[in-house]
């Protein structure tokens, strides 16, 4: 539906786009997604015809946008914009009209399409209870709304939304994203550029990680985002986990700080535990956890932030499996740290280990080879010589 | 629904133009009472008949009028009457379209130098007397149209026409012509009076001719403007949305940019710069009717013609005649300083 073809953008001498390749079919959600000016809305906008490409072409249903008019255009692609302006009242309803825009001749009265596709928008974008007030009374979120509406009317078999979730909570902020996911599922082709990493690798197909004008991958959500691609498009290291509830890729960027390259493994369960892994990650450390007890929260800060993460089920004792992986794991590792409450396992686990161990104060029961600081120190010991010193016992 | 409204407004404006306007013809220096001014009316109603295998034209209503009563009424009053409205009809149209089209609410028809360039052409004619016919309002409607050409293509690049390069070029020939204007006048000697009487704006030395001159302009290039009403209201979501509901931008501002610039011209030709008229009424219009310029635009454009054969006759009744331009800036300055102060203005 939608094809960019090696498209290449310059601004005011500036390289905004340069050969990107890229194309979304009907029936797909593909979310552009990248750093703040890394041309995403660049790309939507060569899409619909706002800029013409300096170089490439983009094609709209087999033609080149630069070649159709306008009404054309508006009748392929829909544009929810990053923000609209109105400077006179008009109602929700009158814009939300506007939509038919292109489909309507010049002096033709609204018809049963007309109405009809009016009617629906407002249902499907939750604006009808409001759909008799002015837009300039509304809220910004509500605006947004009223405009995806006007979008909606416009019946098109492409979409493109620019940060459509940018002025909206998160309620609708999802309810939006599941919308044109829905609107996918309908066979209608969708490009979004979107702003937060988790909400596109929930609900889109496929995404394009955009970065410096340049396209640096395509894909489903799990292959594009990796921690190296992360830190190549935005400059941040960023920890790239699973998302207990949705099952889909999450991000956590860290603080600036290098990797320190060497591996600490965390075992221990609970609140505090949860807090030690994100503090370990944080500082740069590589982690590793377990045995911890699966849906705990420290299993689910662990899966975001640890290069690996052994689980076993709550309240039992630890099978045979997990607890020799997790031994591997604890053997590969340079420290290791009880965080919080643990298993007898680990226990026993953690207390036939030699080289450096460390308890926080939050453990209840520390081993008796374990060194016990403060949880807010651990970084500072970890830090010492003496764990240098060990780096090669393990 | 839209098309249901706008008729019941026109409507219900055209009545009370009607209303006006026979008000108007009876209020004047000669005491002549709304019935005989009916008469005359009447009298001049034509209806074919067939008589004898030819159309016969007759006068159903003839009714016995004196002969100066007449004169006055047909020769002095209505022409004067007529053109009032057609320039308050224009202004009014011209000024709404500006307002959207520059989504400013304190936009006016001459905001990109229509009424500066009629005015240095009427003046410049005015004090370099030539003999051509209609030459002063044919040099005030090319004046008009040159310096609206002017100022477009100053402000457009490569295709593109931003609006605020417009409004800022607008204002600059502005100035620059006002300054060609005041040379004109110190070089006017006995036509000052005349030219500044001009300035002024006034209905003074309507004639049907006029009527028949600025007429047949301001209809066509108003069925334009209405035509393009809906590309106006989707214009005023913005450029970028415009293009997006499949506008075609550019070409839909230069039409309307240009058609508004003859609708102006054609008014400010026959009548001098009558200021005001085309700020205030689409604003009160718009407070009334809402901003959408499928209804907007024709209910400003007949109030606009009420508003201005109103203030006119006001203008003509007093012991001794001042321009309408004056009535109009009178009412129309202080409404103004009120809308600044009681609305937000948005950007300029």
């Amino acid at each position: 539906m939608i094809e960019l073809d090696s498209v290449g953008v310059e601004r005011g001498g500036k390289t905004v786009l340069d050969g990107v390749s890229l194309a979304v079919s009907r029936g797909e959600l593909l979310a552009v997604v990248g750093p703040n000016g890394a041309g995403k809305t660049t790309l939507l906008r060569t899409c619909n015809g706002l800029i013409e490409p300096d170089e490439g072409t983009v094609s709209l249903d087999g033609a080149d946008v630069t070649t159709r008019s306008a009404r054309e255009i508006a009748r392929l692609v829909a544009t929810v914009p990053q923000e609209t302006q109105l400077a006179f009242d008009f109602d929700v309803e009158d814009v939300v009209a506007m939509g038919r825009t292109p489909h309507r001749s010049r002096f033709a009265t609204a018809d049963e399409a007309d109405r009809d596709a009016v009617e629906s928008a407002l249902e499907r974008t939750e604006t009808a209870r409001f759909s008799g007030r002015s837009v300039g009374s509304l809220s910004g979120g509500e605006r947004q709304r009223v405009v995806l509406a006007r979008a909606l009317a416009q019946r098109t078999p492409a979409l493109l939304f620019d940060e459509p979730t940018a002025s909206l909570d998160i309620n609708h902020a999802v309810r939006t994203l599941s919308m044109a996911s829905g609107l996918a599922g309908e066979r209608t082709a969708v490009l979004a550029a979107v702003h937060d990493l988790d909400l596109a690798a929930w609900f889109c197909d496929r995404l394009a990680l955009v970065a410096n004008g340049g396209l640096l991958a395509v894909g489903p959500p799990e292959a594009v985002l990796t921690s190296e691609r992360l830190e190549t498009a935005f400059g941040v290291r960023a920890a790239v986990g699973t998302n207990p509830v949705t099952g889909t890729a999450t991000v956590t960027p860290l603080s600036a700080d290098p990797p320190r390259g060497y591996r600490v493994h965390v075992v221990g369960g609970g609140e505090a535990a949860a807090r030690t892994l994100g503090r370990l990650a944080d500082a740069g450390f590589e982690i590793t956890a377990g045995v911890l007890p699966a849906g705990d929260v420290a299993a689910v800060t662990a899966r975001s932030v640890a290069r690996d993460v052994v689980t076993a089920r709550a309240f039992a004792p630890i099978g045979r499996e997990p607890r020799s992986a997790a031994k591997a794991l604890l053997g590969a590792a340079d420290a290791v740290v009880v965080a919080g409450p643990t298993a007898d396992a680990n226990a026993e686990l953690v207390g036939g280990r030699s080289g450096r161990v460390f308890a926080t104060d939050a453990a209840p029961d520390p081993p008796s080879n374990a060194r016990v600081v403060a949880e807010s120190e651990l970084v500072a010991a970890l830090d010492g010589e003496d764990v240098l010193a060990s780096a090669s016992s393990a | 629904m839209v098309l249901r409204r706008t008729l019941a407004w026109s409507a219900a404006l055209g009545a009370l133009l009607v209303a006006v306007v026979l008000a108007s013809t009876a209020f004047g220096y000669a005491a002549i009472g709304p019935f005989e001014v009916a008469y005359v009316l009447l009298g001049r109603i034509r209806v074919p008949t067939a008589g004898g295998g030819s159309v016969v034209w007759i006068r159903p209503f003839a009714a016995e009028v004196p002969r100066s009563t007449e004169l006055i009424v047909r020769q002095i009053r209505l022409p004067r009457i007529a053109l009032g409205a057609i320039v308050g009809f224009a202004l009014a149209a011209a000024g709404t379209v500006m307002q959207g089209f520059f989504r400013n609410p304190m936009a006016d028809p001459s905001i990109i130098g229509v009424s500066s360039g009629a005015a240095v052409g009427a003046v410049a004619f005015i004090v370099v007397p030539l003999s051509v016919p209609f030459g002063r309002p044919a040099f005030a409607f090319g004046g008009a149209l040159i310096a609206a050409f002017l100022v477009y293509a100053v402000a457009t690049e490569g295709g593109r026409t931003p609006v605020a390069t417009l409004l800022l070029a607008g204002i600059a020939l502005q100035t620059f012509l006002g300054a060609v204007i005041s040379v004109l006048l110190l070089s006017a000697g006995d036509d000052l009076e005349t030219a500044v009487y001009w300035l002024m704006g006034h209905l003074h030395d309507s004639t049907w001719g006029r009527v028949r001159l600025a007429l047949p302009i301001v209809a066509v290039f108003f069925l334009v403007l209405l035509a393009y009403a809906r590309d106006l209201n989707v214009l005023l979501l913005g450029e970028s949305d415009a293009h997006t509901l499949g506008i075609e931008v550019e070409r839909t501002k230069r039409v309307l940019l240009a058609t508004s610039s003859v609708v102006t011209a054609a008014a400010v030709a026959v009548s001098g710069v009558i200021g005001f008229v085309g700020l205030i009424v689409p604003h009160v219009m718009r407070l009334v009717v809402g901003p959408d310029h499928r209804i907007l635009l024709p209910t400003s454009a007949l109030a606009g013609a009420v508003f201005l054969v109103a203030t006119d006759t006001v203008a003509r009744s007093g012991p001794t005649e001042v321009p309408v331009g004056i009535v109009t800036a009178a009412l129309g300055a202080p409404f103004f300083l009120y809308l600044l102060r009681s609305r937000e203005v948005h950007a300029l």
